[in-house]
């Protein structure tokens, strides 16, 4: 499939590709599926009900990766799609997915994304969001719901890279005996855009961890609201921070909580916002950097 | 040769005018080492910021290699070949040992380059050189990791501030033999063994530079002195 050049700069923005690649993919634009393909390990089916696709991840499948990326470049499209991914026992598996907003007018993309991840599965999902254009009111609000059997694994690194006006992401997940969740969240946002973000994962099982880190950088007038909340429920152990930088007039604010409900769920947050410290700033100027390449450096290091 | 020319620094506090340096006028030559000594508070660090330009003096001017940097901002003095290594050093979120590095050389190194310059300071660098320069690191592993920055800099002067802060004396020891006379180093300390090390000590007292000879001459004259009232840190010296 050939792709047009907006396309091709956001896939290689929230996908790192070129091309459509080669083994299991699904890739949907303005509320169309383009290309969807199977593997033997991964088999993916449109929904028959509503927009969208399940995703069947065979416990056969051990490293293989799948691709699922999303654009919107039609003005005025709210792109909605239910996918669900149903990841078998045993199965190792790498999920790519994410969405890029073309507009000069409003549009935007909600996903709303199930893992049911079997015993033993072990996810790796990664999500990019950004917009571009000149349109004021690209929106996307991806929701992330993640049921997580014995022993099972993901690590789910989330990002919107910049231009998203308006954004309010939901996760939420319930995790069952030794099931292990790492969450790693990544937001920028300028200009007058506003970030919403919203936790909440039950400790259920026994030995269930739970670890989530933000770290966001705040711009211009932008707003970024951080929400958390870690129940625990057993012996569990969950932890949550949420580490902010604000810059010009932007505005971040946090609210980790923590819910014990076992006296032997072991549960903890921080969370830390501020501008770059000075000292940061003075010591790079001393290996030779100007000021705004010591800004550079340390923005990109803390959302690396 | 940095030259120090009635150098003072006043703050206001409360209303009041505080004077932490007073006139200091001084020459370090090159290839040399100077030690700078005095009791807490005597105005060594805020000196050496100076120096480096971190802070601004309110009187005085500053030459290095005859050039007035004295309004000249870090990152040029840093450019000129002034590097600082700090007391306490400062970390970082997501940024390596190895992009420090890199940027103190200002220049991609291999990771046997970059390795080298932690096993200078005496920490098995593999284990190191991908971590993140943060609170994770240990005080004296950061400390080193300082220390070996301002060696990957290869400037023309280095200023160590109190370079032993946080190293256990038994592995210092053998840390001191990175200060050579290959350059101009300036080391804020009170370790008699760093004093030893310099070509000139310079003593500070309330902001007064009251003594800047050789370091024999100054080492005798604390002793003669015998100003264990009057230097701070004096047992360590003795």
């Amino acid at each position: 499939m050939k792709l047009d050049n907006i396309s091709r700069q956001l896939l290689e923005k929230i996908a790192n590709l070129h091309e459509i690649p080669s083994g299991a993919v699904s890739f949907r634009k303005d509320g169309k599926s383009q290309v969807m393909r199977s593997t033997k390990n991964i088999e993916i089916f449109p929904k028959e009900d509503k927009s969208g696709i399940d995703i069947v991840i065979h416990s056969s499948c051990k490293g293989e990766a799948c691709h699922i990326p999303v654009i919107v470049s039609e003005n005025g499209l709210f792109d909605l799609a239910y996918n669900d991914f149903y990841i078998e026992e045993g199965a190792q598996v790498t999920i790519v997915a994410g969405c890029g907003v073309h507009s000069t007018d409003k549009s935007g993309h909600d996903g709303i994304h199930t893992f049911h991840l079997g015993k033993n599965a072990v996810v790796n999902y990664i999500e990019n969001h950004l917009a571009i254009g000149t349109g004021k009111g690209k929106v996307m609000n991806p929701t992330t719901i993640i049921k997580m059997e014995q022993g099972s694994q993901m690590t789910m690194t989330t990002t919107q890279i910049g231009g998203v006006d308006y954004s309010n992401r939901i996760t939420k997940a319930i995790l069952k005996k030794d099931a292990v969740l790492n969450i790693n969240e990544k937001i920028m946002t300028s200009g007058f855009n506003v970030a919403k973000t919203d936790f909440k994962v039950i400790l259920q099982g026994e030995n269930s961890k739970c670890d989530i880190v933000s770290r966001s950088v705040a711009r211009g007038e932008s707003e970024q609201i951080f929400k958390s909340n870690i129940v625990g429920k057993n012996l569990c152990f969950g932890h949550v921070e949420c580490d902010g930088i604000l810059l010009d007039a932007a505005r971040i604010d946090s609210i980790p909580r923590v819910s014990a409900v076992n006296n032997q769920a072991s549960l903890s947050h921080e969370a830390a916002i501020g501008r770059i410290a000075g000292e940061q700033i003075v010591k790079l100027m001393t290996l030779g950097l100007t000021k705004e390449e010591a800004e550079r450096k340390i923005i990109e290091g803390f959302l690396k | 040769m940095l030259e120090l020319k009635n150098i003072s620094y006043s703050v206001v506090e409360r209303d009041n005018v505080k004077t932490i340096l007073n006139d200091i006028s001084c020459v370090f030559d090159d290839y040399s080492i100077t030690a700078i000594t005095g009791h807490n508070g005597s105005g060594k660090s805020t000196l050496t910021k100076i120096i480096m330009g971190i802070i601004q003096p309110t009187q005085g001017k500053i030459y290095f290699n005859n050039i007035d940097i004295t309004d000249m901002p870090i990152d040029e003095r840093a450019k000129l070949g002034i590097n600082y290594a700090f007391q306490q050093p400062i970390t970082f979120k997501g940024i390596t040992v190895k992009d420090l590095i890199d940027m103190a050389s200002n220049s991609e190194n291999s990771v046997s380059n970059a390795c080298d310059y932690l096993s200078r300071v005496g920490i098995c660098a593999k284990d190191y050189i991908n971590r993140d320069f943060d609170k994770t690191l240990s005080g004296g592993e950061q400390k080193r990791i300082e220390l070996a920055l301002a060696l990957a800099k290869k400037g023309k002067c280095i200023i160590f501030d109190e370079p032993e802060a946080g190293i256990d004396l038994w592995s210092f020891d053998r840390l001191s033999e990175i200060f050579d006379k290959d350059k101009l180093y300036i080391i804020v300390s009170h370790q008699e063994r760093l004093l030893k090390r310099a070509d000139k000590i310079m003593v500070l007292e309330n902001g007064r530079l009251v003594t800047y000879d050789t370091a024999g001459k100054v080492l005798n004259e604390l002793n003669k002195m015998k100003c264990r009232k009057n230097i701070g840190g004096i047992d360590e010296i003795r």
